[in-house]
């Protein structure tokens, strides 16, 4: 599909993003597009700034330069009371999860409907429980989050994100912690909450494979900048050196696995200073 | 030197910054109080973990600083002969400064330090930032119950170590040393103002509070959000808490009993 069919399409574009935390740039003037009811990979080494993308998206940090629309508002204009409505319409399965420790599973999922919408109980009841039986959880729903392994507390997460019925979600690496068999389970709940509701799908992601499988769109992020784009074959057969050596996950190429410094043998052999 | 007054002016800007950044939170918190009041269960469950918890800390040493003060009192009153005000001695010393100042101080250390320890995990397990992306107000709906409820907790709590203080004062001073009951009530009733003592040691236990629940909270949600920075938070905590306390009932003291 032609980029300008996927930019008129979009829910989210970021249009000549930059953002730095100190001296640390980074973003520099990074464009994507995120488009409706489509799921759209966002792939690249650890510390590149995924997750700071998904915050910047969400409305948490403010970028220096360049803008983020998401439904047509730009989202670092609005007003926080419009900020927080558009929020109730996109869900965010954070990294760690981040369920609420003082509440257990069934009360951290009923949390969002108690917080935003009047229904009565039972109705929560049977919506909380809907949602936990999709991530497989409905029979841990008096667990503690403490009580929980790290893939569980995810899944439960995730079914705290859907909670509302958002139009669109962004997962933040749901599969690191998973076996196998809840990684395929997870992999066909991201599709199918994509194919039948219609769920814009933001999803970062290390799991090559698994990515692949379900996305439409690969954006691999890389140094600030996006170092390749398209769908899962185009990116697959794609000629950059870049992208091939993150794909095939080789420790060579042009794709530093070491955060920026100096010569190894420089710093083990200068005395003196401690750092 | 040149270094010197380069650290000390870095320090001092962090020091108002951070000033500020408390000035807002605490505004941001005033205005959430708002919110509590179509939903009190959030702020009966505060009041339950920041003041109920903290009864039993505050009535022990209630009771001894008040059987201590019986001791104390009975021995310089009984030299002028004048055992018979123990009760008025007690009751002042009770009422004015020390139910306020020591039960501030006990609520700074149980549910102060409890209180940032939360906030700061929170904080640090993203609980908070969760909150924010599900169009939560953290402030509003984690923040300012517990706020609410300190400032209410520390007037009653402040109240009951009084009491409780006056009783072991009464336990010790006529009950092992002979003073007379009668004389130890009547002259404490006589002699106690309502206005000049009992509601003084409101105010100042009021602001006490005010204060304390503030540099918890803040110190919580201003931490950095690591261990490290939730132990150094909380002992921040305490620390601060008890300066201010000390000092603002300086200030205070000498602005009610100034003009007798
Ligand atoms: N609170 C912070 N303060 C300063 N720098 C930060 C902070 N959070 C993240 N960073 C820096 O921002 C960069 C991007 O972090 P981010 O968490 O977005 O990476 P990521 O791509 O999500 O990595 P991972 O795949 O490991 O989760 C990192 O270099 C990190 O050092
Ligand atoms: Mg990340």
């Amino acid at each position: 599909m032609s980029a300008e069919s996927r930019s008129q399409n979009s829910l989210v574009s970021v249009r000549s993003l930059s953002f730095s935390r100190g001296d640390n740039n980074i973003f520099n003037d990074v464009s994507m597009d995120f488009e409706r009811g489509k799921i759209t990979a966002i792939m690249g080494p650890s510390g590149t700034g995924k997750t700071t993308l998904l915050k910047l998206i969400g409305g948490q940090l403010q970028p220096s330069q360049g803008s983020i629309t998401v439904d047509g508002n730009d989202v670092h204009r609005l007003r926080r009371t419009e900020l927080f409505n558009l929020r109730k319409r996109i869900g965010m399965l954070f990294q760690s999860g981040a369920l609420l420790t003082d509440m257990n599973v069934y009360d951290n999922v009923a949390f969002p409907l108690r917080e935003h919408t009047k229904l009565p109980e039972s109705m929560i009841r049977s919506l909380v429980l809907m949602k936990l039986q999709a991530v497989g959880l409905r029979g841990a729903r008096r667990l503690m989050p403490n009580e929980l392994s790290g893939g569980m507390a995810r899944r439960v997460a995730l079914a705290r994100a859907i909670a509302l019925d958002p139009m669109m979600i962004m997962y933040d690496e749901p599969f690191t912690g998973q076996d196998p068999i809840s990684k395929g389970v997870l992999v066909h709940l991201i599709k199918s909450l994509n194919v039948t509701l219609g769920l814009t799908t933001i999803i970062v992601s290390h799991d090559v494979s698994e990515t692949a499988a379900i996305a439409d769109y690969i954006y691999v992020v890389s140094g600030g900048e996006v170092i390749g784009e398209g769908t899962p074959e185009e990116i697959k057969h794609s000629g950059s050196e870049w992208v091939q050596q993150f794909m095939e996950g080789s420790a060579d190429g042009p794709v530093h696995f070491h955060y920026p410094a100096r010569e190894m043998q420089d710093d083990l052999f200068s005395s003196g200073k401690r750092y | 030197m040149l270094e010197l007054i380069q650290t000390l002016g870095k320090s001092t800007r962090a020091g108002f910054t951070k000033l500020g950044r408390g000035t807002y939170f605490l505004l941001q918190t005033l205005t959430g109080i708002l919110e509590i009041v179509p939903r009190p269960r959030l702020l009966l469950n505060q009041m339950y973990s920041v003041g109920v918890l903290s009864c039993l800390i505050i009535s022990i040493s209630g009771l001894f600083v008040g059987m201590v003060l019986g001791l104390q009192g009975f021995y310089i009153l009984s030299d002028f002969g004048a055992e018979e005000t123990l009760g008025v001695m007690v009751a002042a010393s009770l009422v004015r400064e020390l139910g306020p100042v020591v039960s501030a101080l006990l609520f700074a250390g149980r549910a102060g330090s409890a209180l940032t320890a939360e906030i700061g995990l929170m904080k640090a397990t993203e609980q908070l930032s969760g909150m924010e992306m599900m169009a939560v107000d953290p402030i509003k709906r984690i923040i300012s119950p517990r706020f609410l409820a300190g400032v209410i907790s520390m007037p009653l709590l402040a109240a009951l170590f009084s009491a409780i203080g006056i009783l072991g004062g009464q336990i010790v001073g006529c009950g092992l040393l002979g003073v007379d009951d009668g004389s130890y009530w009547s002259q404490m009733q006589s002699k106690i103002d309502f206005f000049d003592d009992i509601i003084n040691g409101v105010i100042k236990s009021f602001v006490f509070g005010f204060v304390t629940t503030w540099i918890a909270l803040f110190e919580g949600y201003d931490t950095i959000p690591t261990s490290e920075g939730v132990s150094r938070a909380t002992t921040r905590t305490v620390v601060n808490s008890a300066f201010s306390i000390l000092g603002l009932d300086f200030i205070l003291t000498a602005l009610m009993f100034g003009d007798d």
